[in-house]
């Protein structure tokens, strides 16, 4: 039941995109068509899912101080966490090679039209700030985690899969030449996350 | 010191035609989310200064011993230990600053302005061009961190920097603060206006296509 209110809290109430503005230079750089948005939005989905699991266990029996008391007693003053950073970064850059692989080999078309925004998951600000978060809310077991990484990468998608669409409609409106591209795009993610701030507040 | 043509460009193009934030869209993330105050948006500025320097000059002084394979990794780990570092500096001396900025200190390893500069201009050139692409791409990031700081304050909650800056006089006559401004939104839309303005005076940015 935790897992099911944390999942809708992430989606709608702290929108990676909406809320935090997380993840913000893809879904940018992206959202020109419907198709590409997709696609990256499942595998930032895909690539969040798999990885705070993995730090957060790493996080609660690695980095954390006094989490290495299970290797012995002497280890239990042993405080790990300034490499979190390092030690979080790594595990994701690996993950979105992999990821990077797996879609090469499954999909080519998606991989050519995502191009260099592929291995730009690595530096999605998104990924990262799922880690981040979940370090700093202290989820009481990796399930927890695991759901707040999935409730995360959803909303991210649906962001970016609503702001595709819109973009495409854009095409036949007259825009105000120097808002043309980037302009417009800025004013209609700030109007959109003015309409998701209305599930702020919401308590599940 | 007289500067050469060239340095000059890579110093202070990022800070206007080529701006990281407002034209090359690099590093927006952070640039929303640490603006409330003006106090916060000025720390964050310099974190991001230095960080964008040091890590040019450490990526150029290695640039020709990476293997091309594993260079993005190896540029994670380097901006990686500049952020711990940065990171740590801030919670010994300026511990309340931390606490507001909370993630966003460490987000800064995921700044797309750094992975861009890393790729595009120190990977290629010396020390010394990287050093100063570092310095003019962070204030760049920094001056419209700044602004959009400034105006968000002001505008949000009377102050500046926490001193009362709008008199009580005007309150007393029917002046109320915009609370709007303290909402996240409102970041955005202010790098919209900024962009407005900047495009409106540099008919070559704009675009062609929605």
């Amino acid at each position: 039941m935790d897992a099911i209110s944390l999942i809708v809290r992430s989606i709608f109430v702290d929108n990676m995109i909406f809320a935090y503005f997380l993840g913000m230079c893809s879904f940018l750089a992206v959202s020109k068509n419907v198709k590409t948005a997709l696609g990256l939005g499942v595998a930032v989905t895909f690539v969040l899912v798999l990885t705070l699991p993995i730090n957060y266990m790493l996080e609660n029996y690695v980095l954390k101080a006094g989490a290495l008391q299970w290797l012995g007693e002497e280890y239990a003053g042993v405080d790990l966490s300034v490499f979190s950073l390092l030690v979080f970064i790594a595990i994701i850059a690996s993950f979105v090679q992999l990821v990077e692989m797996v879609i090469e080999r499954f999909s080519p078309s998606l991989y050519n039209s995502l191009g260099i925004f592929l291995p730009l998951i690595a530096v999605n600000c998104a990924i990262l700030g799922g880690s981040l978060f979940m370090q700093q809310r202290e989820f009481a077991n990796v399930g927890l985690a695991t759901a707040y990484g999935f409730g995360s990468g959803i909303g991210w998608l649906l962001a970016i899969v609503g702001m595709a669409a819109i973009r495409e409609k854009l095409e036949y409106s007259h825009v105000p030449k120097p808002l043309k591209g980037l302009g417009i795009t800025f004013i209609i993610t700030a109007l959109m996350a003015i309409g998701f701030m209305s599930f702020s507040g919401i308590d599940i | 010191m007289a500067l050469s043509s060239k340095t000059k460009a890579v110093l202070l193009g990022p800070l206007n035609k080529n701006n990281p934030v407002i034209v090359q869209v690099l590093g927006i993330c952070s640039a929303l989310a640490v603006t409330s105050k003006l106090e916060p948006s000025i720390v964050m500025a310099i974190a991001v200064v230095l960080v964008t320097a040091f890590a040019n000059v450490i990526i150029s002084l290695l640039r020709k011993t990476i293997p091309n394979r594993i260079r993005i990794i190896v540029q994670l780990v380097v901006v990686a230990a500049l952020v711990t570092i940065v990171s740590e500096v801030l919670k010994a001396f300026a511990y309340d600053v931390n606490k507001q900025l909370s993630v966003f200190v460490g987000l800064i390893v995921t700044n797309c302005i750094l992975m861009g500069r890393l790729e595009a201009f120190a990977l290629g050139n010396g020390p010394w061009p990287s050093f100063l692409d570092g310095i003019g791409n962070g204030l760049g990031y920094g001056w419209i961190l700044v602004v959009v700081g400034f105006f968000r304050e002001l505008l949000g909650s009377g102050t500046l920097l926490g001193h009362q800056v709008i008199p009580q006089a005007l309150y007393d006559a029917g002046y109320e603060n915009n609370g709007l401004m303290m909402l996240a939104p409102m970041a955005i839309l202010l790098v919209a206006c900024i962009i407005w303005v900047h495009r409106s005076k540099n008919k070559e940015l704009q675009e062609e296509t929605n």
